[in-house]
């Protein structure tokens, strides 16, 4: 410990272990990064059926920027809201999609055209329906779980349990009332759900880019109460930090976040979690100024990547998310066995 | 067991059973061929929800003293999920494949699921009980990941789809018969459940009672899988039976297994059967599969029931 503490090369003041490791991140961090561009301008110029000197190259790389932009948001919002929310919740072997923002999206939109019917239901597209359901969104999270977690018996896991099984119950809520739609309604209800990277609406790009980064900036510039909070509640209340005030707050900022990504990009279960997970390894720190970054430079490489990878290279194009998930879904179990706790 | 209660309770379910038969579009009691109608689609309809109702609930029950903890029974451990990965497997397979063909299916596969989801629990240190079914259920979700992913590159999705939604609109002659099983299963469970209720004491007292709990797991195990898979492959997912049902009568009742056996029965084919009655006349004269109510229903309950558990520490 001592020889540890005089010698300078070795010595910790930071975040980090050890110088070594300090310079790892840092290497890690660039190359990733350096990779994302790389798989993104791949993304957006390789195997363009046109040649660079036609006039229809250009409108071709805008159509996949649409893509590669829609890509970014939800690396952006997943990567971040998981690694808060693991934080806040202390348990890194869970992620944000489990309170069942997929359902409550699924549920707004087949009771918008269940109770008003389809001519509503086409209007309600747009700037401000976008900027309704994340309001609606965020605020059902907000009572329900700022709810749950107030009282005497306030309990994260409880609120974690009714969140899944809520997600259960609106899911079939949902399908139901889909059941009683006609046809034609159902239709236009179905273009709606599916969400996808390559069918997000670019209407919703001038309100959905700002929201997610002020929302983004405020849980990065929250760093340092992340750090505290990650301490548990004990502890966070023994050095003076209003551990529901602070869960709420972070948690309100990670539903805006996962609202946004649902409803552009549809449901993503484990791609937070493999993005979360893999950052924990490659930033071996408990500083989220650290990790937040490493976070979004392997979520970015990890969509873009794999989009990448299964459009040009394999030609398996619709897959893409199923691999991610499955990918993030063995992550998962093994990260669960390794561990030995929960 | 026969008292005044329990007497009153089956002739609630006898009058459900009764309101099931005659509730229909088709008009048995007015048309010329309406015994025969009873006989081809209704009487089997009925007993193939009493059939399912008693196995569902009992799996659930049977489950929650195995783990000892009362938010399990198969869609919280993502044996559903399982059992419709076993299905996809044998539709790779066999290109038309018989009922049997997928009841072994999805029995082998919810027996695979269910052990996994026992070892997960006895490897792993758990800080609360109410990480459990969170567990199961993200286990069930990488399950149909995969089975998604499967589906998706044999195209084959859209069979997992149909099958996710259990309805017993298509239940008529010749296509239940296999639920009949769940007769012989209950049979076993009843004779089984002192050793089961020991069993769900944990593995010391088990043990220095004398008796294998490794084996009492196991076969507890397999009854519920062969369960699970008989109506998997016939019916499809009934979300949360198996859970609000054991809970409902726990609550009134306590918990010796054998006592509340037969209410667990009872009270769950009583619920599937309100849920049917209610699935087929919703939206006259269309249905809406049962699955759907049960979910919407279920999960209701569910929260009620965790919320009242808070209230209580």
């Amino acid at each position: 410990m001592e020889t540890a503490y005089f010698n300078n090369e070795d010595r910790s003041a930071g975040a980090f272990p050890s110088k070594k490791d300090e310079r790892r991140y840092w290497i890690i961090l660039i190359s990733l990064i350096a990779l994302g561009i790389l798989a993104s301008y791949g993304l957006l110029v390789y195997k363009n059926p046109v040649p660079i000197s036609s006039p229809s190259f250009l409108p071709v790389v805008k159509r996949r920027t649409v893509a590669l932009t829609a890509m970014i948001i939800a690396a952006i919002c997943q990567s971040l809201s998981t690694v808060a929310f693991q934080t806040i919740t202390n348990n890194k072997v869970i992620t944000p999609s489990l309170l069942g923002f997929e359902a409550l999206y699924s549920v707004i939109h087949t009771s918008t055209i269940f109770f008003f019917g389809a001519s509503t239901f086409i209007n309600f597209t747009g700037a401000s329906s976008f900027i309704i359901q994340i309001i609606l969104m965020v605020l059902m999270c907000l009572i329900l779980y700022g709810w749950l977690l107030s009282g005497k018996y306030g309990n994260l896991q409880l609120m974690l349990l009714v969140g899944v099984i809520l997600g259960t119950g609106l899911k079939s809520l949902s399908s139901f009332m889909r059941r009683l739609l006609a046809p034609s309604e159902f239709d236009i209800l179905q273009a709606k759900l599916f969400g996808s990277v390559n069918n997000a609406d670019i209407r919703y790009f001038p309100i959905a880019i700002p929201i997610v980064i002020v929302a983004a900036l405020l849980l990065l510039i929250y760093s340092n109460k992340l750090n505290v909070l990650s301490l548990g509640k004990d502890i966070c209340m023994d050095l003076g930090v209003r551990h529901k005030r602070s869960t709420i707050y972070v948690l309100i900022l990670v539903s805006v976040l996962m609202s946004i990504s649902t409803a552009l990009v549809g449901p993503l279960t484990f791609y937070g979690f493999l993005v979360a997970t893999l950052s924990y390894q490659a930033a071996p720190t408990y500083d989220h100024k650290y990790i937040f970054p490493m976070a979004l430079a392997i979520g970015f490489l990890i969509i873009t990547g794999a989009y990448f990878f299964m459009y040009h290279i394999f030609d398996a194009q619709g897959v893409v998310s199923v691999i991610i998930e499955m990918f993030g879904g063995i992550t998962f179990l093994a990260v669960v066995l390794r561990k030995g706790t929960l | 067991m026969w008292t005044k209660s329990f007497i009153m309770a089956l002739i609630s379910v006898i009058i459900l059973g009764v309101l099931s038969l005659s509730i229909g579009v088709y008009d048995i009691r007015g048309q010329e061929d309406g015994i025969r109608m009873l006989f081809i689609t209704r009487l089997p309809r009925t007993i193939a929800l009493m059939l399912t109702g008693a196995a569902m609930s009992m799996s659930g029950l049977v489950m929650q003293l195995i783990t000892q903890n009362r938010l399990v029974e198969p869609t919280t451990t993502g044996t559903i999920e399982w059992a419709g990965l076993g299905l996809m497997f044998v539709y790779l397979i066999f290109p038309a494949p018989t009922l049997v063909q997928r009841m072994t299916g999805a029995i082998i596969f919810s027996f695979i699921g269910t052990m996994v989801f026992f070892l997960f629990l006895r490897k792993i240190k758990l800080r609360s009980s109410l990480i459990v079914p969170i567990i199961g259920m993200m286990l069930g979700a990488v399950i149909s990941a995969i089975s998604t992913f499967i589906g998706l590159v044999f195209q084959m999705s859209q069979n997992i789809e149909t099958w996710f939604v259990g309805s017993f609109a298509s239940v008529q002659v010749g296509r239940y018969e296999y639920l009949w099983l769940i007769v012989i299963i209950t049979i076993l469970i009843f004779l089984y459940a002192d050793k089961l209720t020991l069993a769900g004491l944990g593995e010391d007292v088990t043990t220095s009672l004398g008796l294998n709990y490794n084996r009492i797991v196991l076969v507890g195990t397999g009854l519920i899988s062969l369960a699970v898979g008989v109506v998997a492959a016939v019916i499809g997912n009934l979300p949360f039976l198996g859970l609000i049902v054991p809970n409902i009568v726990s609550m009134y009742r306590g918990d010796n297994l054998r006592d509340n056996l037969p209410w667990v029965c009872l009270v769950g084919i009583g619920t599937i059967m309100v849920c049917d009655i209610i699935s087929r006349t919703i939206i006259r004269p269309f249905e809406v599969p049962v699955s759907m109510i049960l979910g919407t229903v279920g999960s209701v309950v569910f929260i009620i029931i965790l919320l009242r558990q808070r209230r209580l520490g």
